[in-house]
């Protein structure tokens, strides 16, 4: 069941609204629909559902209606026409008592100005909606504390608000949603107003809040990006209407026309694509319990100057080099234990994105090794890799940048089957 | 020529809204009597026992009063100032009349915003009740001041209930516009977000639009006041007392002297009440807030 339903929503503002609605029903642009009418549609038809335990984002630039479509979920705003189910509520036939009881207990919002009270403290902010429901002081004050905790503020609670920077007064914000311990919270473009810096780190937080509590979000943003990297599913909105519904992945490689289309086209793909959508096999992996007669031989055939080793379980050990494959050899061991160092190689993990790589592609010595998230060697990912991914990731190419021929050609196939076979994490 | 020689001009029709004003006036002072009876000894109740308490303590006593409550509003300048000030005042040969003009002022002031912030509130929230105020404010503040004196005297003869009355519809207006502006201008996102949580309107009203408003609602309050102080001087012509006698009397006998002495009283009341009510605003927490949150933007 989904947590939040919403049905062929219509918001027009202005007279003659059902006339409006009418002439909407065509799928014709808003613009020539209305003509002549003195209504303006901000919402036209929109229709999803957002599944429990789900990042849902709204994403479109400014005019396309999504604040108006997030103020209709929680009866901020009356929809002109159409249905809005929160937990098989209809909540846009509830009476007044009823609607402030759906939004004390099921549906809190995060705002894009913080839109904190600037005469009470942090703590107290915190605790608003707490306070609305008539909790006891004691009670409050406890509960707004562990909302400002799970986003590190306690220490500020006696403050006023004026006393934050951005980024923590939208903490605040969030805090004060927790706090109200709804299922459900809608967040209006609520990191639009920070720096770039701040905006990722709180996102980071967000998501970090979100894999604990689990909560069903409703997220606004004109940010592509920011849709891509928050977003379970995204809805992109134009014009009053929603043109696509689908997986940040499935609306960069497929997208519904060409106004979705120019729109991803400035995406940084280097952000939505992965290690793992990335890598190669790893040409020599050898057990630690192989002897050094057979890496010797391994560093002769593929002519590298390194092997990677694992351990038991293929869990990743770290690599030997040649002069330490000799030694082994000259010391007459029956293994490589005590030869392997980690010092040589980076890892990383698969979801890690291509953006994310630089630097440790750059330190690396050798490829950096990519593991799954039980430690175990999945790929590599040489300097070169690296490049040719990010030189392939031009709006214009196909979605899936080819990674270019590995040296060996036996690896060919595993190796596309890796790149095709990721799903891109949100 | 005379306008009602032109044949055109004589086509016009006659108005006798002056006749019809007073018939109303006669109607309701027939017909109204034991309420504005009601009303007249409600103000005296009011009035008299302030101007007896404010002439009864020693002059001393209240300029170290208001200079205290200066010092601590506005710091020691301005409590200097008010010292001074108020001591001139009481060396003049006036201060009882300095007294009568303070207690009626507040008490005009009072009961004005009494009725404003209330009808603030009311303008504010409702649509209809805005557009119906307007143009009624709109007379009520450019109405001649000495004009609400002639119902006064109507419905409450000669005295300091006429002059209190006028004074208070006189300075009623920047109340109620000020209250309506402030909670107007309260950041609708965040009147939003008390509602987004579930707060019933009476607690966003309460508890967010007020504590809000109140720096712009304090500039009303002391508007009020200002204008009380300037009418109730005009109200001296209905033998209200106080100050407005002393500058009435000087009027018609041309004593330059008197006059200027009570003109100066009343320089001096509003310089200390406009300061004095005017920090007071400042002092909300709410105020300070905003004031940090501007200079921060």
């Amino acid at each position: 069941m989904s947590a939040l339903a919403v049905k062929s929503l219509h918001k027009i503002f202005g007279s003659r609204a059902d006339e409006a609605v009418r002439r909407l029903a065509g799928g014709a642009p808003r613009a020539e629909a209305l003509a002549g009418l003195p209504a303006t549609a901000a919402v036209i038809d929109a229709t999803f559902e957002v599944r429990p335990g789900e990042i849902f984002v709204v994403m479109g630039l400014s005019g396309s209606g999504k604040s108006t479509l997030i103020r209709m979920l929680n009866g901020l705003l009356r929809p002109t026409a159409g249905s809005v189910r929160i937990d098989g509520v209809e909540v846009t036939s509830l009476k007044p008592a009823a609607l402030r009881r759906l939004r004390r207990d099921k549906v809190s919002m995060v705002f894009q100005h913080f839109a904190l009270m600037p005469h009470r403290t942090v703590l107290e902010n915190a605790g608003y909606a707490l306070e609305v429901a008539g909790l006891p002081k004691a009670q409050r004050r406890e509960r707004a504390m562990d909302a400002l905790r799970m986003v590190g503020l306690t220490e500020w609670a006696d403050k006023l608000p004026h006393d934050l920077s951005g980024g923590m007064r939208q903490r605040v914000g969030l805090a004060r949603a927790l706090a109200a311990g709804t299922d459900i919270l809608l967040m209006d473009e609520a990191f639009s107003a920070l720096d770039p810096l701040i905006r990722r780190e709180i996102q980071d937080q967000l998501l970090e809040l979100q894999a604990e509590l689990g909560k069903t979000i409703v997220f606004i943003t004109h940010d592509l990006n920011e849709a891509m990297r928050l977003g379970d599913r995204i809805a992109v909105m134009r014009d009053g209407r929603i043109v696509q519904i689908g997986t940040a992945e499935e609306i960069l490689t497929d997208p519904a026309n060409d106004y979705v289309a120019q729109f991803v086209a400035d995406v940084d793909r280097t952000r939505i694509l992965t290690a793992a959508s990335v890598m190669e096999k790893p040409h020599h992996v050898l057990d630690v319990n192989a002897g050094p007669r057979v890496a010797a031989r391994a560093l002769r055939e593929s002519q590298t100057s390194v092997v990677y080793v694992t351990g038991p379980g293929k869990r990743f050990l770290g690599t030997v080099t040649e002069d330490e494959v000799l030694r082994a050899l000259r010391e007459n061991r029956s293994n490589l234990d005590g030869y392997v160092s980690g010092e040589r190689v980076r890892t990383v993990t698969e979801d890690t994105a291509v953006a994310d790589l630089f630097a440790d592609c750059a330190e690396s010595q050798h490829p950096v090794a990519v593991l799954d998230d039980r430690g175990r060697l999945t790929g590599v990912i040489p300097r070169i890799t690296l490049l040719s991914a990010l030189a392939s990731a031009t709006p214009d190419e196909a979605p899936h940048p080819p990674v270019p021929p590995p040296a060996d050609p036996a690896t060919g196939p595993a190796e596309a089957e890796l790149v095709g076979g990721e799903e891109i994490p949100a | 020529m005379s306008l009602r020689e032109s044949p055109l001009d004589a086509a016009l029709p006659r108005v006798p809204l002056g006749e019809w004003t007073e018939s109303a006036v006669d109607w309701a002072t027939r017909t109204l009597g034991p309420v504005f009876d009601a009303v007249a000894s409600v103000v005296e109740a009011l009035v008299s026992p302030l101007d007896q308490m404010l002439n009864g303590v020693p002059a001393v006593a209240v300029v170290a009063v208001l200079a205290a409550l200066g010092w601590w509003l506005r710091g020691w300048r301005f409590g200097l100032g008010a010292a001074v000030g108020l001591g001139l005042v009481a060396g003049m040969p006036y201060w009882e009349e300095t007294m009568s003009t303070l207690a009626q002022v507040l008490v005009a002031s009072v009961l004005a915003l009494l009725l404003a912030i209330p009808l603030g509130v009311l303008v504010a929230e409702n649509r209809r009740a805005s557009a119906l105020a307007r143009p009624v404010l709109d007379l009520m503040q450019t109405m001649p001041a000495f004009v609400y004196l002639i119902p006064a005297i109507f419905f409450f003869g000669i005295g300091t209930v006429p002059g209190v009355l006028a004074t208070l519809v006189f300075s009623m207006p920047p109340g109620v516009r000020l209250t309506e502006l402030g909670l107007r201008q309260v950041d609708k996102e965040i009147v939003q977000a008390a509602e987004s949580f579930g707060a019933p309107p009476w607690m966003v009203l309460l508890r967010t639009k007020l504590p809000l408003a109140l720096p712009t609602i304090m500039t009303g309050v002391n508007q009020v006041i200002m204008l009380a102080l300037s009418m109730v001087v005009i109200a001296g012509m209905v033998g209200a007392g106080g100050l407005g006698d002393v500058i009435m009397f000087s009027l018609s006998q041309v004593e330059v002297g008197s006059g200027f002495e009570g003109g100066i009283a009343v320089v001096v009341l509003a310089v200390v009440l406009d300061r004095l009510t005017d920090s007071v605003g400042d002092r909300f927490p709410s105020a300070r807030a905003q004031r940090h949150a501007r200079e921060a933007a």
